[in-house]
């Protein structure tokens, strides 16, 4: 198709998928991927190219708004970092090598999984943990009360939550996504770090990790100048909408919805892989 | 005994530190974006009637060119800058917590950041 009409619609298409990521708080990038394979016909490896630089802009210009607010802890980041940027570095040199059909069906998934984990995440109770490693690696923290306090907290199971950051980012640097939910499954659950925290954080480190793998990616041709950029504008344009909208929207319906969507879309993907039709 | 908590001077400057790269990072979104759209409009009117036709795989890898040499370059050059510039947003990003965390003397976080950043470094510039 003509190429002012071919940008025009894919910078609608990501406009809406930065939107809905944003307000949902489900990340623009699972949606994005499915709909340039599927929707525009793009090969696979263009499609993960352009998330990949999306997903830095969205979460670098994210994360500035939650750094104020005085949630998210720049030490546990840091020390996490260092696990997901090896795993994307990792995940993008697996994903040089892997057919696209097999990068198809594992997206798949990931969306189902996705789908599954948006289902009611609310905050638990912060259990009082006593773990020494905390201090000495000098990760405890506090974070604003909403009263004008400090609420206090430690990290807990650092080697396993160092791990799944590592398999978080190898998702990042396979897929081509932010793995923003696997990301703060691994502080929330796993290190029992406070919900807020984990998500502010989260968001600061989405950002490096796609960095990481970026630079493979450009290297190997996977980035295509002209599909990246109205992604990428796209994108860039419908979060910060989104975020300015999320104070007025009716979250938990859109979530709702949201999930179904990537879902279904998880759906398409796996079949479409299995049968080589991306 | 141990003090469990950092004193008040540390967790101070870790929150300045936190939003000075707040900041950074937006700057640098602010200016890749702008960039990558006066690139992109360059592009469209560059390419105005061609068709495009994303299906087939065919690797370009992506190339710095001199600034001086932009203004004469084409569209695709303007893009390829402003898409480094907003790889480059987050590495600077840790480059500037290596500084902080050195000035605030914490040696391991100096190393620990030090390795992210080797770790962005490396990807970018041996990616082949």
């Amino acid at each position: 198709m003509p190429l002012l009409t071919f940008a025009s619609l894919v910078f609608a298409g990501s406009f809406l998928a930065g939107l809905l990521g944003a307000m949902t708080g489900l990340g623009g990038g699972v949606v994005l991927i499915p709909l340039l394979t599927l929707g525009f016909h793009v090969d696979m490896r263009y499609a993960i190219g352009a998330s990949l630089i999306s997903v830095i802009a969205t979460s670098s210009g994210a994360a500035a708004a939650y750094v104020r607010e005085g949630y998210s802890n720049v030490r546990i980041g840091m020390f996490l970092e260092v696990a997901t940027t090896f795993g994307a570095v990792l995940g993008a040199f697996l994903a040089t090598r892997a057919p696209t059909r097999a990068l198809a069906v594992i997206f798949g998934v990931v969306l189902l999984y996705s789908a599954w984990l948006s289902r009611s995440q609310h905050e638990h109770a912060t259990e009082r943990v006593a773990n020494p490693w905390s201090d000495r690696l000098r990760m405890s923290g506090e974070y604003p009360d909403g009263h004008g306090g400090q609420i206090a907290y430690k990290v807990d199971r650092i080697r396993a939550g160092f791990a799944t950051m590592f398999g978080a980012g190898v998702l990042s640097g396979l897929l081509g996504i932010g793995s923003g939910a696997v990301k703060v499954l691994a502080m929330d659950k796993v290190m029992r770090i406070p919900f807020k925290v984990s998500t502010t954080t989260s968001n600061f480190m989405i950002g490096v990790t796609a960095a990481a793998s970026a630079g493979i990616y450009l290297a190997r041709g996977y980035v295509d100048v002209g599909l990246a950029f109205p992604v990428l504008l796209g994108v860039l344009a419908g979060s910060l909408l989104g975020a300015k909208a999320l104070a007025r929207a009716r979250v938990p319906l859109l979530r709702t919805i949201f999930a179904v969507v990537i879902a279904a879309l998880g759906v398409e993907m796996i079949v479409n892989g299995w049968l080589g039709r991306v | 005994m141990g003090d469990a908590g950092r004193d008040g001077a540390g967790a101070f400057d870790d929150a300045r530190m936190e939003m000075a790269m707040g900041l950074l990072l937006r700057l640098g979104v602010l200016l890749a974006a702008t960039v990558v759209m006066a690139g992109g409009a360059m592009y469209l009117a560059d390419h105005a009637g061609s068709r495009v036709n994303y299906d087939k795989f065919v690797p370009h890898p992506i190339t710095v060119r001199h600034p001086t040499e932009l203004a004469q370059s084409d569209a695709t050059a303007v893009l390829d800058l402003g898409i480094l510039l907003l790889i480059a947003t987050p590495i600077a990003r840790v480059a500037f917590a290596v500084v902080a965390f050195a000035r605030e003397r914490d040696r391991l976080y100096v190393a620990i950041s030090a390795t992210v950043l080797a770790v962005l470094l490396w990807g970018m510039l041996r990616g082949g």
